[in-house]
Order: structure tokens, then sequence, then C-alpha cells
């Protein structure tokens, strides 16, 4: 039981990182195929480009975060997974850097378009290339040891190809689906009606690919495709196929707030029957039993997720609530009116902090320099940070002549 | 049994999880790995450093209305979620370069100290959150909502450089579990990350550092202007908070950096004899300034008698190990580290007294100082804290060498089998040059996005702001 929570963990880390952050790849897509609509190329560009920029970096955490459970609590299959898949991996690791450079320079650079290109390919690649790597684990390609498997075969194959193939579609489709949603917030008639038919079709085409990827599954590693036909995952497979045909009508019927959540739906629980249909092999020849940690790293893994999630989770709905409903969107309005102030008269306030900081200063420095067990030091930094606090306060404000 | 009486069964008994494969890129694996961490940790510094500063500029309009203040506060807080977001993508590298360099490393210790990068995952997302609503939420949030809304960010910084050098720490020093068959077992995580001697001071030290690096160069920016002729009271006032910053931070930096050098001495005594270049084992040790390493001691240097046992136990007639007590294979490269080692120490000093100065005429004469050559020394303070701060981590990481975890992995045994390192390396330098330039770039901009022309403010100084 408690080897498999961390992987739990892992997978919806992943199903997390596929829906989101795969909407914000999905975005750089469109803005490379931004034509064919009846909205012009710039504005569809420029829709596609503001709608991310608030939470791509929240978003992208999900990745670190499937990284570091992976290591913490199968440390030896990471271990095998990063110096077999190398390869896709640091191309995954260049995309992200040249994505993040893009977002930061693209307020200031409207129409450059060196930036934008490389905003949009490295949107496709690094979805590719993390596709191929869930491809390769699931077509067991990946050895234990260090850099056992083959460097270019175990990620360049048919099931790897096919993964990141729909890794992209899905992106596609999934932030094709919310710039529509985010036009119709925005009242913009023709990017929503361009989005909704790019959605349609990004839909349709992602269907094609998954029915077409199971064939590929069949062919490229039966044993995989004997875990999808059979028991939990043969159900997972049909409610992933179920959903995905709703976000269709859904899409249809421009309710595209049910369209995003049934599209998780079918992420969740295609990457759900992977988990089961591999179970209980992570790599070959290593269970996730025996990849596992010992029993109090897992437990410290489950209790800091537990601690975690109570901070996250609030947070997150906090953030995707101001985002959603437009109150993070760039404003144009009047700022909001400066508060009620007080004079500050500092001068006379000052004489009893300047007398702390010099207290805490000695004291501090007397405790860091002479101590020598723990108690000491901690009074002695707190003495140091508490004079550099005071001593900051007063040169700030000490009124100037 | 201790961890080093592991150590040796583990050189015996060759049998890590993975086993070790072939060395030839351990150099460029070791420059690949730091070259990262160069990159990666100056930009951090802001991460720490920058949201205390900004908050407290909001704050300052809160409480005045000085809507100076709040101008400050929303420019600064762009740049911020600028380098945020590069720190993001440099951090991700890092992750996976733990994994692509270091497979060895991670498959037989990931289970010990791994949950301090998972901990580190849950500030970040708490970061990123909060710094997108903040800078994003600027006019849609009520003042004091957006404030609070700020508190997060600056927490996380905190919690986040805790937690990675959590990780550091136990590198240095390894506990918290049993080594059997070179992985590690019966892992204890808790324990090893935070009840681990070697790291609080590695990490008030780099909390210290952090808040020099990010408050010299924000300075050396205004330090610079004012050269060029705009010194508005905007620039005044930012100058004034980025300077104050650091010069509270430089003059304590170096009593923190006695307590480091005290815990080397303790925990790690080749490090410390490395970093002195000390060969025998010495009671009454000297240190030298300069000079050079040369296999058994240090030639060309200015000796002073005693020194280093000083300062080392507090003692002027204490017993220094040397280097001869391990073997040559043991010993970490002693003038790399020495070098490094003296170049933080010089920079630290320089700064803390560029600071007192500061400081000085700050409160003695209620203005700020007016000398060219002072503005001079602030705008180099910036790039010689980031050296300082560079040089102190090569005395850290490469006065561990050769050991990854200090006494029981070396680094050859850590290192990844797969082929192909050379063209990584050379694609990450050219990546890492286009990221700077455009950084680089960037900031520029920025810092020229004239002011709200609303703002009142003697508009002498400002003239310069509407190119
Ligand atoms: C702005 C940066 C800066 C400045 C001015 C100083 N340091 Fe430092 N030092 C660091 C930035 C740094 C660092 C980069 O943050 C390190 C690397 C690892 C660590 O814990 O902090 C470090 C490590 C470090 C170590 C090794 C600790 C270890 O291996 O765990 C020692 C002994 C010192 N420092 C001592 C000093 C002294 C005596 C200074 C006096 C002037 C000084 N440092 C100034
Ligand atoms: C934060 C500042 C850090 C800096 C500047 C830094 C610097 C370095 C440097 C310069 C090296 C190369 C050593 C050599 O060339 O001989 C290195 C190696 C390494 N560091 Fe650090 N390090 C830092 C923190 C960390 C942390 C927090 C970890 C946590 C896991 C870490 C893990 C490693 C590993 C795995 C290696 C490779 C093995 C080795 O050469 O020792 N480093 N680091
Ligand atoms: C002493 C060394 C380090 C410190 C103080 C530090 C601190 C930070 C901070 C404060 C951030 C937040 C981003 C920002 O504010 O710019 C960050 C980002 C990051 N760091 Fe480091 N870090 C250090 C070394 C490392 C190492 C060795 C690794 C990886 C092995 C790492 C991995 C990351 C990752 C993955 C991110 C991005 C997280 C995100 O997506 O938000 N860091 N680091």
């Amino acid at each position: 039981m408690l080897p498999e929570i961390p992987m739990v963990f892992i997978l919806l880390g992943l199903v997390a990182y596929t829906v989101l952050a795969g909407a914000d790849f999905g975005a750089g897509f469109w803005t490379l195929a931004a034509g064919g609509g009846q909205a012009s190329r710039t504005a569809t560009r420029d829709h596609a480009r503001h709608a991310m920029g608030p939470v791509w970096e929240a978003n992208h955490v999900w990745l670190i975060f499937v990284l570091v459970i992976c290591w913490t609590a199968y440390p030896v299959a990471f271990g095998s997974i990063a110096s077999t898949l190398a390869v896709p991996l640091f191309v995954a690791a260049v995309g992200i850097i040249l994505r993040g450079a893009a977002y930061v320079l693209r307020p200031q650079l409207r129409d450059a378009r060196a930036i934008e290109s490389l905003f949009a390919l490295s949107s496709i690649l690094t979805p590719f290339a993390l596709g191929t790597v869930v491809g390769a684990i699931a077509s067991g390609r990946v050895p234990v040891g260090n850099a056992k498997g083959d460097p270019f075969t175990s990620w360049l194959n048919p099931t790897s190809l096919m993964i990141g193939t729909l890794a992209i579609a899905t992106s596609a489709y999934l932030a094709a689906v919310y710039l529509a949603a985010d036009a119709e917030r925005l009242g913009e008639r023709e990017l929503e009606r361009d989005f909704r038919s790019r959605a349609m079709w990004a839909g349709v085409v992602t269907g094609a690919l998954a029915l077409a990827g199971l064939l590929v599954v069949r062919v490229d590693a039966p044993s995989l495709w004997a875990g999808f036909v059979s028991g939990a995952g043969l159900v997972m497979v049909i409610v992933s196929g179920a959903a995905g045909l709703a976000t269709l009508v859904l899409v249809r019927r421009r309710r595209y707030g049910s369209a995003r959540l049934s599209a998780a739906l079918a992420v969740a629980a295609i990457v759900a029957g992977w988990g089961v249909a591999q179970r209980p092999a992570f790599l070959p020849g290593l269970t996730i039993e025996q990849a596992a940690a010992g029993r109090s790293t897992l437990m410290a893994v489950v209790v800091s997720v537990a601690i975690g999630a109570v901070v996250l989770i609030p947070s997150l709905v906090l953030l995707f609530g101001l985002f959603l409903r437009g109150h993070l969107d760039e404003a144009h309005e009047p700022q909001a009116p400066a508060p009620d102030t007080r004079p500050v008269s500092g001068a006379q306030r000052l004489r009893p902090v300047a007398a702390f900081a010099a207290v805490s200063f000695l004291i501090g420095v007397a405790f860091t320099l002479f101590g020598d067990e723990g108690w000491a030091f901690t009074i002695g930094v707190a003495g140091l940070v508490t004079c550099a606090g005071s001593t900051f306060f007063l040169a700030v404000t000490l009124p100037q002549d | 049994m201790s961890v080093t009486a592991w150590a040796s069964c583990l050189v015996t008994a060759a049998g890590t999880p993975i086993p070790p494969a072939e060395q030839e890129y351990l150099f460029l694996a070791r420059q690949m790995q730091a070259l990262s961490l160069a990159v990666h940790i100056p930009l951090v510094c802001f991460g720490v450093a920058f949201p205390v500063m900004v908050l407290y500029s909001e704050w300052r309009y809160l409480r005045t209305g000085d809507v100076m203040y709040r101008a400050l506060a929303r420019r600064w807080s762009k740049v911020m979620l600028a380098l945020f977001a590069v720190g993001v993508v440099t951090g991700t590298i890092l992750s996976f370069e733990l994994g692509l360099l270091w497979p060895n490393f991670m498959a037989s210790f990931g289970n010990v100290f791994g949950l301090g990068f998972a901990l580190e995952g849950f500030s970040f997302f708490i970061e990123a959150i909060f710094i997108a609503i903040y800078v994003y939420g600027w006019d849609r949030l009520p003042p004091r909502l957006h404030l609070l809304c700020g508190i997060p960010v600056a927490i996380a910084g905190v919690a986040g450089s805790l937690f990675v050098i959590a990780v550091n720490g136990w590198m240095n020093h390894p506990s918290g579990f049993t080594l059997r068959d070179g992985r590690a077992v019966a892992a204890d995580p808790w324990n090893a990350l935070f009840g681990n001697p070697f790291f609080w001071h590695e990490w008030v030290h780099m909390y210290f550092a952090a808040f020099m690096v990010a408050g010299f160069l924000l300075a050396g920016a205004y330090a610079w202007g004012r050269s060029r002729g705009r010194w508005g009271r905007y620039e005044r006032l930012a100058l004034t908070i980025a300077l104050t910053t650091a010069a509270v931070a430089a003059p304590l930096q170096p009593v923190i950096g006695d307590w480091a050098g005290r815990e080397v001495a303790r925990l790690q005594p080749v490090k410390l004899a490395a970093m002195e270049g000390l060969g025998p084992t010495t009671s009454g040790a000297p240190l030298h300034f300069f000079g050079w390493y040369n296999g058994s001691e240090v030639i060309y240097g200015i000796a002073i008698p005693d020194l280093l046992s000083l300062l080392a136990f507090h003692d002027p007639a204490a017993t220094v190990q040397g280097l001869d007590t391990v073997p040559v294979a043991d010993r970490p490269p002693v003038n790399t580290v020495r070098f490094a080692f003296q170049a933080m120490v010089g920079i630290g000093s320089l700064l803390a007294l560029l600071s007192v100065i500061y400081l000085y005429v700050r409160f003695r004469h209620r203005r700020l100082p007016t000398s060219r050559w002072f503005y001079r020394a602030v705008v180099a303070a910036g790039p010689l804290a980031v050296v300082a701060l560079i040089a102190g981590w090569i005395t850290t990481e490469v006065g561990r060498q050769p050991w990854v975890v200090y006494h029981v992995m070396r680094t050859s045994q850590a290192v990844t089998g797969a082929r192909g390192i050379p063209i990584g390396y050379g694609t990450l330098i050219v990546v890492y040059l286009c990221l700077a330039v455009a950084l680089a770039w960037l900031l520029h901009r920025l810092s020229r996005i004239p002011l709200d022309p609303d703002l009142d403010v003697d508009l002498d100084g400002q003239a310069d702001h509407a190119s």
C-alpha cells in the first residue's frame, strides 16, 4: 500500500501538468498556427499570448513536483530513467529555458518574429520530448542501471513518437478550449468562434490519435496493451473515451467550463489507465514495491505532501479564481484610491530603535562569535537579524537633509 | 557504525545499485553542474531579497501615502517577476541535471535528501502563485490585501533557500541513514536534513549573501544612473532602500563567516586545510595571505603566525589538522579552494568597509554620500558581491571533493554513464549566453520606461526620463 502512494502523487502531478501546463504549451502552438480564422492573425496571436501570463509559472511547478517525488520515493528508477533518457530530457530542459525566456521578453517585444517563433517551437518541442519519455517508460525500454538503455531507440520508437504527438495534440486542444472561453469572457465574438472550431478540430484529431495510439501499443508494447484491454485498465480507457466525446459535445454547446473539466477527466483516466495497466512493474524487472524507498522516507513524503496540500490547494483555488474571473488582466482602470495616511513623525521614534539596534548588535555578535552550541547560535543569529532589520529601518526612514 | 566506517565498505564493495560507468566525462559533468549553479544562484538571490524590498516600499506607501514609494514598488515588482521567471527555468535545469549528470547519486541517496527538494517544490508553488497574484493584481486588489498577498512570496523565498541548502548541508555532513551495498537504507530524512549541524551556518550565510548580492547590484544600477545625470527623488529613494539592504547585511557577514569557518574546522578538517593550504598538522598554525600552494606548503604568501588557529578554534595555540592526514587521492584541489576562499574573504571585507562608510555618513550627516568615488565603488560592489557568492560556493563544493557525499560517495561514482555530455555542455553554454543577453536587454529596457508623469517629483532629476 504505502509504496504505491507516492506513485499516485506522481500520476496526479502528471495529470495536473498535462492539463494545466498543457494548455500553456497549446497556446504557444496556436501562435504558430494562427491563420485560417475570421479574426486576424495578429489578433489571434495576441489573444493566445495574453492568456497564460499569470499562471504559467505555477503550472510549471507541477513538473518539478513530479520529478522530486520520483527521485525521493523511487530513487533507483529515477536514476535509470534520467541516465537512459538523457537526450529527450535535455531537449525538454532546453525547451523550458527558451519558453521561460520568451515569456519574460514578450511583454516588451510586441511583434518580434524571432521571439514569437522561439516561443512556438519550444512550446511544441517540450511536450513532445516529455511525451517520448513517457512512451519509453510505458513501453518498457528503460532497463535498470546507469545509462543501460539505448540512448536513441529508447525514445525514438513507435510508442514514444505516438505519445509525443499525442501530447502536442492534447495541448493544442486544451488551449483552444481555454482560449475560446477566455474570448467569450472578453466579448470577442470572432476569436471565440475561431477557437471553438479549432477546439473541435483539435479534439477530433486528438481522439483519432488516441485510438491509433492504442493500435500502436498493441503491436509495440504488448504487455501494456494487455493491461489496457482487461479489468480496471479497460474501464479507464472507456471512461477516457467517453469523457473525450463529451468534451466535443460541450464545446459545441459552448459550455467551456464543463468542457475543460471533462477534458481533464479524459486525461486523468488515460493516465490512471496507464498506471493500472503497467502495475506492478515500474521498469522492466523492477516493481514499484522494489523501487520504493524505505518506510520512513515514504512516510515523510506522504506527510509533507499532505501538509503541502493544505497550504497549496487554497492558494491554487485563489489564484485560479482570480485568474479565470479576469482579476489578473492588465488593468486600464483608474488606480485604487490612496489609503488614508497618517503623517509619520519619524524623528522622535528613532532613538529607541537605534538603542534596540545597538543592543541586538552586541548580543548577535557576541553569541555568534563565542557560541559553540545550537542555542547560542540561535540567539546570535536572531540578534544579527534584528540588528540588520532595525538598522535598515533607521537608515531608510531617517529624514534626509 | 559510523558513516565513515561504512565509507570504507563502500569503496571496497563496488556494488552501487547502478554501477559507475566510465569516467571520461566526469570533469565536464562537474563543469556543467558548476556552470548551471553559478547561473542560478545569483538569480535566486533576487528571489530571496527582492520581495522584502518591494514589500517594504509598498508598506511605506500605505503608511505615508507617498506615491513615490508605490511607483518604486510597482516598477521593482515587474523586475522581480522577470528575474523570478528566469530563476524558475534555470532552477528547472538544475533539477534535470541532478538526474542527467549524477544518476548514481540520486539512485543511492535520493531517499535520504529528496525530501528537501519535495518541500522546496511546495515553497516554489507558493512563491509562483503569490508572485503572480501580487504582480498582476496591482490595480485590482484592495491595497492592504495586495500587500498581504506579497508576504507569502517573501516567506517562500526564505523557505525555498532553507530546504535546498539543507540538502547541501547533508552532502557535506551526511547522516541519518545506513549504507548497504553502496546504497542508503533505513533512511531517516527528517533527521538527515534538519538535524544536521552543518546546514544552519550555510543557510544564514547564504541568506545574508542574497541580500548583499541583490542590494548591491540594484544600488549599483542607480549609482550608475547618477553618473549619467539620473538623480531625481525617485532614484535617490531607490538607491537608499537598495543600498541600505545590502549595507546592513555586509558588516555582519564576516561574523557569520567566522561561524562557518569554525564549523568547517570541526566537521571537515580537510576542507579547512585546503582553504588555507596547510600541509602538515600544526599547532599554532599561521594564516597566509596570497601565495601559492606547491603541494606541501604555501610559498610567496604573507604569513601571520597563529592566526589560523585563532580563527578556526578561537585559540592561538590550537592544533589544526593538515592535508597530510589523508591520502593524496582524498584531497581537494587546494589552490582552487584557497584562491576562492581568499577572494570571498577579501571582497567581503571590502564590502563591509564600504557599508560602514555608507551607514556612517547616513547616520552622522543624515544624507547620502556625495563623493563620486563612493558611487563608483557602489557600481563595482554588485559584481564583486556576485564573485564572492560564487567563490564561496566554490570553496564549499570544490573543498568537498573528491566526495559528492562527504566520506560516503565519491563524485566519480556518482557520474552518469550517458554519452554526449560535451554536446549538452556546449548547448547549455550557448543557451545561457543568449539568456544573459536577453535578460540584460530586458532590464535595460525596463529601466527606461518613463515614470508616471503625474508623480509629483522634482522635475530636475526627471529630465532624462522622458527619453
Ligand atoms: C556575498 C557573498 C559572501 C561574502 C561577502 C562572504 N561569503 Fe562566505 N560564503 C558565501 C558567500 C559570502 C556563500 C556563497 O554563500 C557560501 C558558500 C556555501 C555557504 O554556506 O555560503 C560561503 C561559504 C563560506 C565558508 C565555507 C562554509 C562551508 O563550507 O560550509 C566559509 C568558511 C566562509 N564562507 C567564510 C566567510 C568569511 C570569513 C567571510 C568574511 C568576509 C565571508 N565568508 C564573506
Ligand atoms: C547553491 C550553490 C551551489 C553552488 C554554487 C555549487 C557549486 C558546485 C560546484 C562548483 C561544483 C563542481 C565541483 C568541482 O568542480 O569540483 C558542484 C558540484 C556538485 N554540487 Fe554543488 N553547489 C551548490 C549547491 C548545491 C546543492 C544545494 C546541491 C544539492 C544537491 C549540489 C549538488 C552538487 C552535485 C551533485 C555536484 C556534483 C558532484 C561534485 O562535483 O561534487 N550543489 N557544485
Ligand atoms: C543555494 C542554492 C539555491 C538557492 C538559494 C535556491 C533558491 C531558489 C529560489 C528562491 C527559487 C525561486 C525562484 C526565484 O525566486 O527566482 C529557486 C528556483 C528553483 N530552484 Fe533553486 N536554489 C538553489 C539551488 C538549487 C539547486 C541545487 C536546485 C536543483 C537541484 C534548484 C532547483 C530549483 C528549481 C527547480 C527552481 C524553480 C522552481 C519553480 O518552478 O518555481 N535550486 N531556487
